[in-house]
């Protein structure tokens, strides 16, 4: 199969790949407009029909599509346009045979290394890590021990201790809340929460109210609410609270 | 009395060559004149002269240990006689199943490098990525510093150790590249020829 006499039917250009290419190179044909996905399909059907993989015609197609794609990849990227407009078409052909020829002396250098492989594959070496150098001991200036323990002396004071003072907050037990409910409670059968602790820290409340749910979950107290934000009412659970709370708080 | 003494007196280079011998021998990886000369405190144009008397002893045919110069040193390897027997006993991971783009990514570093990834996809014209990732990861190549004009980008070199399974003395032994490949010319002419035909 010869690459070159693939028939192309596309959009912008009918006739056979040769001539393509020549227009191409000739700048006459414009790449952006060549869709180059329609040259592979049209390959690949032409590839397909016959049994054998013709490897020769693959990479020959391969390195002219490929100098294609870069081509008009280039004429789409607008940095590179003016260098690219400047180029003549024989500059163009100039610089993808320059490319070309960049790749296949490295594709060379491969194949040599490959070579180099086989010939210099039955050299057998110990690698490891690198050697580690010894270690040079530091060696020390004599000192006068009366100023070595000056010095000593200096560094043993232990320094000024860290202030947490800022730090400090004061929780009160919350078995301190427990006993002053209980108490109140005993003495009266409501208490409105926030009378109860308004003149306290905000901390203090917090704890306070810990409190007061550790009441209600041991049953000793039910508490009320009218509405969000409303005063919080406590009654000894024995104690009946409807009526007596529209009392108390009408 | 000094004359006499002289004559029974071994040979100080041969003394030497012992040294330089025992140094290759628990070195891990070639050592230049330089840091035998170093190690041994001695010259290092006697070291050079003691490594011809240790290279006549331990030479393929002669010895199963070899010295040979690569990647700028020194190093004792096997005798190529043992290779079988050293295949049977280790593997060499550096340079197992290479692949073709493992190959041409290690042929642009060691050319052109040090160079970056975009370098090497813009030679190759694919991404190079996985291939320098099995590279570094083979010890065949390192990063060399960044590539301050191109984005900081990283840029890569070959190892002592590419140097050594490829038996290169140092990298000048690489063959020039002009001898290598198409030219230019004859790839413009193929090209051409190509569009000609039309």
């Amino acid at each position: 199969m010869i690459v070159r006499e693939l028939e192309l039917d596309l959009d912008a250009f009918e006739g056979p790949f040769d001539l393509l290419l020549t227009l191409v190179l000739k700048d006459e044909l414009d790449l952006a407009e060549l869709d180059i996905a329609a040259i592979v399909l049209a390959f690949l059907e032409r590839l397909a029909e016959r049994e054998q993989l013709d490897l020769d015609a693959c990479g020959e197609f391969l390195v002219l599509i490929s100098a294609l794609l870069e081509l008009k990849a280039r004429g789409l990227f607008p940095e590179e346009a003016a260098e690219l407009a400047e180029l003549e078409p024989e500059q163009a052909a100039e610089e993808l045979a320059r490319r070309l020829a960049e790749y296949r002396r490295m594709k060379e250098a491969a194949g040599w290394l490959r070579e180099r492989l086989e010939t210099e594959g039955d050299r057998y070496f110990r690698v490891g890590p690198a050697p580690l150098a010894p270690k040079v001991e530091p060696t020390l200036a004599p000192h006068d021990p009366a100023r070595l323990a000056a010095v000593i002396r200096l560094l043993a004071v232990p320094p000024p201790e860290v202030s947490l003072a800022h730090m400090a907050l004061r929780f009160p037990p919350v078995v301190q809340f427990l006993e002053r409910f209980r108490s109140v409670l005993q003495r009266r059968s409501r208490f409105d929460f926030d009378q109860e602790v308004g003149e306290l820290s905000r901390i203090e409340q917090a704890v306070a109210f810990l409190a007061l749910l550790e009441l209600r979950r041991g049953g000793e107290i039910s508490i009320d609410q009218a509405a969000p934000f409303a005063p919080i009412r406590i009654s000894r659970a024995d104690v009946e609270r409807e009526d007596s709370w529209t009392l108390r708080s009408a | 009395m000094d004359a006499p003494l002289r004559l029974i007196a071994a040979n100080p280079l041969d003394q030497l060559a012992k040294t330089v011998e025992a140094l290759l021998v628990v070195a891990s990886a070639p050592l230049t004149a330089q840091e035998l000369a170093e190690a041994a405190a001695d010259d290092p144009e006697r070291v050079e002269a003691a490594l011809g008397l240790v290279g006549e002893r331990y030479r393929e045919g002669r010895s199963g240990i070899v010295l040979e110069h690569v990647a700028g040193g020194w190093a004792f390897r096997a005798s190529r006689e043992a290779a079988e027997s050293c295949a049977r006993l280790i593997e060499k991971p550096a340079q197992r199943n290479l692949s073709q783009a493992a190959l041409e990514t290690l042929a642009i570093v060691a050319y052109l490098g040090p160079c970056t990834r975009p370098d090497v996809t813009r030679i190759r014209g694919v991404a190079a990525d996985s291939a320098v990732a099995s590279l570094l990861e083979r010890g065949l190549i390192a990063e060399a510093g960044r590539d301050e004009e191109a984005g900081g980008a990283i840029r890569y070199r070959t190892t002592p150790l590419f140097e050594r399974v490829f038996g290169l003395e140092s990298l000048s032994e690489l063959p020039r590249l002009d001898d290598l490949g198409a030219s230019v010319d004859e790839i413009r002419d193929r090209l051409h020829t190509v569009a000609d035909i039309a």
